[in-house]
């Protein structure tokens, strides 16, 4: 079982490297990291933290959007590209069960994000390290961001292998990716300001927003990140109703997310007809 | 007969499917034995696509039975047991030869380390790290045929194996179907042109409109068709009246008078037609030609 995965994800590996995957996660990491951390290094001495804690609050505002698309353009042609290419049919007649084909994906793809990650983080990290003799005090919050950066990653990737799925044609699925990377992201969060400004303190503040919010991966990574460092009034703009949400129920989000992801790419995967 | 079945591979019985109510195949028996090449012909579309489908456990069956090496298909033992090589093979461009090799080798836990030998075998050694999207057609279906040799499946089903081949390839791809076949293979081959598969195979299977028309070797279906032989007699200069005197059904085509006859009237046509002696030229008898026998069985229900 293990070795036929990691078959998978070596082949995999050799695709994303030759198409240029790897490069593209890594030089969008590492760009945009260091342009945050350039841009972030004016107002740290006013709030009173050390420069790597403010980088580490910018680059999770960043990885919001960033991370999430970056996994739905390495994992939308996953499933329909080998449907549209037609090598999935041979693929299945391999001893080979489906969802250790997805793991196979799944593995190489996670840990390409892993090494953007690392790349771009560590780079706006070292920028603030040299210039800051006290941003040590910010290596938890880095590594926190890190190890969930990596679920939100996988998260999305799950999710687009499901896209890929119920897609069949990659172009669909594209559609279908980018859609969702503007739902989730953008559009959601917009609605829920509105209907908050709207509400105006009731039940739909206090009852349904904190909900809302840990209903959406990428929301609970931020809350979770933000709240863990004590930072979310400051950086997250969403108000108080999210200072209701605890520590844990960010976790479990955070957690639970790319089981469900995979769980329901499995699903979809299944119903793909050779 | 019997022998066959107790070795018998593949035991397909009473197999249907149907797709949203049109029949794809219907009451669809066959077998084929450990060390049999079977050829299985059809037009487009008269189900032998689907029947490879069905028996690598890519599609389910309606109804029937079906037994590779005694397991149900689909399943992981007998996945592990049947190699396919689909109509038209594609794999992932970006690839090389050898990775996509190296894949297949590692899927089915064979050491990785027979992946250059396996193209060697197939003539690939040269090309082997070059991407496949650099590859010709014939290229790819020889990658294709080429994972169809990892760690020694007990049966082959291979969809059109030698389309896009040139006629050099086709001959080493046979020659690599006999040793497989001399080694205990199964081997289940479809194919448009009866013309090539006759010499290489040991049986043949005509589907038709998802029935099964036809079984058996060459020679048992010329029997069993019982097409009539064609005689060509061309006659000496003028005597051709006497000859369609004889013979008022024959028809002029050209210089030549054609006349045909039942199989078993051959021999007395034949002596008829010496008998013309001093009044005939030449005389050419032509049997019915392979792709005539195929057209037979063939031939849909209502053309």
């Amino acid at each position: 079982m293990i070795a036929r995965i990691f078959a998978t994800a070596i082949t995999e590996a050799h695709i994303a490297r030759r198409n240029r995957w790897v490069l593209i996660a890594v030089v969008l990491m590492v760009v945009f990291s260091l342009v945050l951390s350039a841009v972030g290094s004016a107002p740290s001495g006013g709030l009173g933290a050390d420069r790597l804690s403010i980088t580490v609050a910018s680059l999770t505002s960043l990885s919001v959007y960033l991370v999430p698309l970056v996994a739905l353009l390495m994992s939308f042609d996953a499933v329909a590209g080998d449907v549209e290419r037609g090598t999935l049919p041979l693929l299945l007649t391999y001893p080979v069960a489906r969802w250790e084909v997805l793991a196979g994906k799944l593995v190489a793809h996670t840990g390409i994000l892993i090494i953007a990650l690392v790349t771009g983080y560590g780079a706006a990290a070292l920028v603030a390290l040299v210039s800051d003799p006290e941003a040590a005090a910010g290596l938890g919050a880095l590594w926190r961001l890190t190890w969930t950066s990596t679920l939100l990653g996988a998260t999305f990737l799950g999710i687009g292998y499901a896209l890929s799925s119920l897609a069949r044609r990659a172009s669909g699925a594209a559609g279908l990716a980018i859609g969702l990377w503007l739902g989730l992201v953008v559009l959601y969060d917009l609605a829920l300001l509105a209907a908050v400004v709207a509400d105006n303190g009731g039940t739909f503040t206090t009852q349904v927003f904190p909900a809302a919010l840990l209903a959406n991966p990428a929301d609970a990574f931020r809350l979770f990140n933000l709240t863990a460092s004590q930072a979310t009034a400051a950086a997250s703009g969403i108000g108080a109703a999210a200072a209701s949400i605890t520590l844990w129920q960010s976790l479990l989000s955070v957690l639970l997310w790319p089981l469900i992801a995979l769980g329901l790419a499995t699903l979809a995967f299944r119903k793909v007809e050779a | 007969m019997k022998a066959n079945q107790m070795t018998s591979t593949l035991t397909i019985s009473h197999l249907t499917k149907a797709f949203g109510g049109v029949k794809a195949l219907s009451d669809v028996s066959l077998h084929v034995a450990a060390g049999e090449r079977v050829a299985l012909l059809g037009h487009n579309g008269a189900g032998k696509s689907t029947l490879m489908k069905i028996i690598l456990g890519l599609i389910p069956s309606d109804s029937g039975e079906i037994s590779i090496c005694g397991t149900a298909p689909g399943e992981a033992a007998a996945r592990a047991k049947v190699a396919y090589l689909p109509e038209n093979a594609t794999f992932h461009s970006a690839l090389t030869g050898l990775e996509q090799i190296t894949y297949y080798l590692r899927l089915r836990g064979e050491d990785t380390s027979g992946a250059m030998a396996l193209l060697d075998k197939v003539g690939l050694g040269h090309a082997a790290k070059r991407r496949i999207g650099t590859y010709s057609k014939g290229m790819r279906q020889r990658v294709g045929l080429a994972q169809t040799l990892i760690g020694h499946p007990s049966l082959l089903v291979l969809d059109e194996p030698t389309s896009g081949l040139d006629p050099v390839s086709r001959r080493d791809f046979y020659e690599l179907l006999d040793a497989l076949a001399a080694d205990g293979a199964a081997i289940l081959l479809s194919s448009h042109a009866l013309t090539e598969v006759e010499a290489r195979t040991d049986r043949l299977l005509i589907l038709s409109g998802g029935r099964m028309v036809a079984t058996g070797s060459l020679p048992e279906l010329r029997r069993e068709a019982a097409l009539p032989v064609s005689m060509h007699i061309t006659a000496i200069n003028g005597y051709d009246t006497d000859i369609l005197a004889t013979w008022p059904n024959a028809i002029r085509v050209g210089k030549e008078l054609r006349l045909d006859c039942a199989q078993e009237d051959k021999l007395a046509t034949l002596a008829r037609i010496a008998s013309f002696k001093g009044k005939v030229a030449d005389i050419d008898v032509i049997p019915p030609s392979l792709e005539d026998i195929y057209g037979h069985f063939s031939r849909r229900d209502g053309q």
